[in-house]
């Protein structure tokens, strides 16, 4: 494989570097060749500018972090009430196994329908103050939560269980100290899922019903056409749902090298 | 519980068990009324606001035409996001050179919703069919060239070897090697961006539109319509599962070595 050689890591740095300065590049001149309007596309740098400027002057309201906390609150709160609900659920239809028929036809009904579609039943149940939003971002976060919960009781080695046994374990002791630690690495992959399926429903939900956070923040910029305060908001809904999917990645990674070092 | 269950027939247990909602839905709405129908309906009301939508239409258009509207927009960006992503993705996954040139981008772009593109389209496009297709187009094509890109890698060096021992290259080893190699990849990628692409087309329906299984949601929760609401819930619900059919029938036809 000639093409498939890894590269130095001088090229690698190099080429990475281009294709960044490229898109810059890119973006930059659109907007100052004007074919569109300022308005419509400004360059990077007043996006940049525009960014800084809402962290301490306050739009619609609130500066940035403020809308981005009001955001996350209600994020919290749909994805705790996610957990909660969807993984002991997910861990009793993989252990009852006749639960599990009569369940599931309603789950996989249940899963076509795209979270969003719930937001009209969401603001005529519980308006469109914190409740909306959190039953928008529990429908997100909820699936990834009860599937992988599930997976995790339901595959676990037959081996482990029938030793239980044999030991005289009793059903909840086999509950508790076999099926739970050995789910427990199909359900935090869950989490990561469900929490990046939660923060976008989030956004979602305050496109359409929110008086604040960060999603109104895009919907007030969009109104008053300036892309600049659009894009800012864009950039912060990135950074945070990085930073979501990123601590839920060291959290799975130091799980994994606990129960390495455990054997 | 675990022994000497005979597990039934999936068809029917699931059958029953929608017919058993069914039922509980009636004894909830109509009969004891536990559910007040300002905030649920009863079956009754949901037929009624099917009747009403498929005859004389509702939100500017009948039932057939906001259902055919939303699945045309989603073929269309779907298939703009399969026809750029995943050649793209799969030359990353070629050329270590591509990877390092366009993956930085990527990961700049990566953590941002599809669903926050939706007011810069508007901004953009305005709130016709151009700006829906250009979210849906990138609700999906991150994950194609995510997993094209992930195909191309999982392929056993050994096979590229020898296949280029036995004189395969160009447009060839395409063909016979690097795309079959990365098919149960690419189509996982698929079926993650199908279901994206209903969200975000909802999402962007909702928040504006002329026709569209969304628009029909988004008047019958001005209108405080829950039959309808849920009628229009229900036609997401049978749009994202025909699709969703569709593609798995495809995945089986297009890699018949393959079984899931």
């Amino acid at each position: 494989m000639r093409a498939n050689v890894a590269l130095r890591r001088r090229e690698f740095v190099v080429l990475s570097c281009a294709g960044l300065a490229a898109f810059f590049a890119i973006w930059a001149l659109a907007s100052m060749l004007g074919t569109t309007a300022r308005q419509f596309l400004p360059p990077p740098w007043v996006v940049a500018e525009k960014f800084v400027e809402l962290t301490h002057e306050p739009f619609s309201g609130f500066t940035l972090q403020h809308h981005l906390l009001s955001s996350f609150a209600r994020f919290g709160m749909g994805f705790t009430l996610a957990v909660l609900i969807g993984i002991p659920l997910g861990l009793i239809l993989g252990w009852f196994r006749w639960l599990d028929v009569i369940v599931s036809p309603l789950l996989d009904a249940l899963r076509f329908v795209a979270p969003i579609a719930w937001v009209p039943f969401a603001a005529l149940w519980f308006g469109t103050g914190i409740g909306g939003p959190v039953l928008v971002i529990f429908t997100g976060a909820f699936p990834p939560c009860v599937i992988n919960a599930y997976r995790g009781a339901r595959y676990v080695d037959q081996h482990l269980i029938e030793a239980a046994r044999t030991l005289g374990a009793r059903h909840w002791q086999i509950i508790s100290e076999v099926l739970l630690p050995a789910s427990v690495p199909s359900i935090v992959a869950g989490l990561r899922v469900s929490a990046g399926l939660g923060w976008q429903s989030l956004v979602g939900a305050e496109l359409i019903v929110a008086s604040s956070g960060i999603g109104y923040v895009l919907v007030k910029g969009q109104a008053s056409i300036s892309t600049s305060i659009v894009m800012s908001g864009m950039i912060a809904i990135g950074i945070v749902g990085f930073a979501i999917d990123a601590l839920l990645r060291r959290a799975e990674m130091h799980l994994q090298r606990r129960r390495g070092g455990d054997r | 519980m675990r022994n000497g269950w005979r597990e039934p027939s999936r068809l029917a247990v699931g059958g029953s068990t929608l017919a058993a909602v069914v039922v509980l839905w009636y004894l909830a709405t109509t009969f004891t009324q536990i559910i007040p129908p300002v905030y649920f309906p009863t079956p009754a009301e949901v037929l009624q606001a099917f009747r009403q939508i498929t005859v004389q239409g509702y939100a500017d258009g009948q039932l057939q035409q906001h259902f055919l509207h939303s699945c045309w927009l989603v073929l269309m960006g779907f298939a703009a996001a399969v026809g750029l992503g995943v050649p793209l993705g799969m030359l990353m996954g070629w050329s270590r050179r591509a990877e390092a040139l366009i993956n930085p981008v990527f990961l700049l772009l990566r953590p941002i919703p599809p669903l926050a593109w939706i007011p810069l389209a508007i901004v953009w496009l305005g709130l016709g069919d151009a700006a829906k297709v250009l979210v849906i187009w990138f609700a999906a094509f991150v994950p194609a060239v995510i997993n094209s890109y992930a195909g191309v890698r999982s392929i056993e060096p050994y096979l590229i070897e020898a296949a280029r021992s036995l004189g395969i290259r160009g447009a060839m080893l395409v063909r016979e090697v690097l795309f079959p190699g990365a098919l149960p990849l690419i189509f996982t990628g698929l079926r993650l961006s199908l279901q994206a692409c209903w969200t975000t087309l909802v999402a962007a329906e909702l928040i504006g539109a002329i026709v569209g299984l969304g628009h029909v949601l988004y008047q019958a929760g001005l209108d405080l319509f829950p039959a309808m609401i849920v009628v229009g819930m229900i036609g997401v619900a049978i749009a994202g599962g025909l699709m969703t059919t569709a593609l798995g029938r495809l995945e089986a036809w297009s890699m018949p070595w393959h079984r899931r």
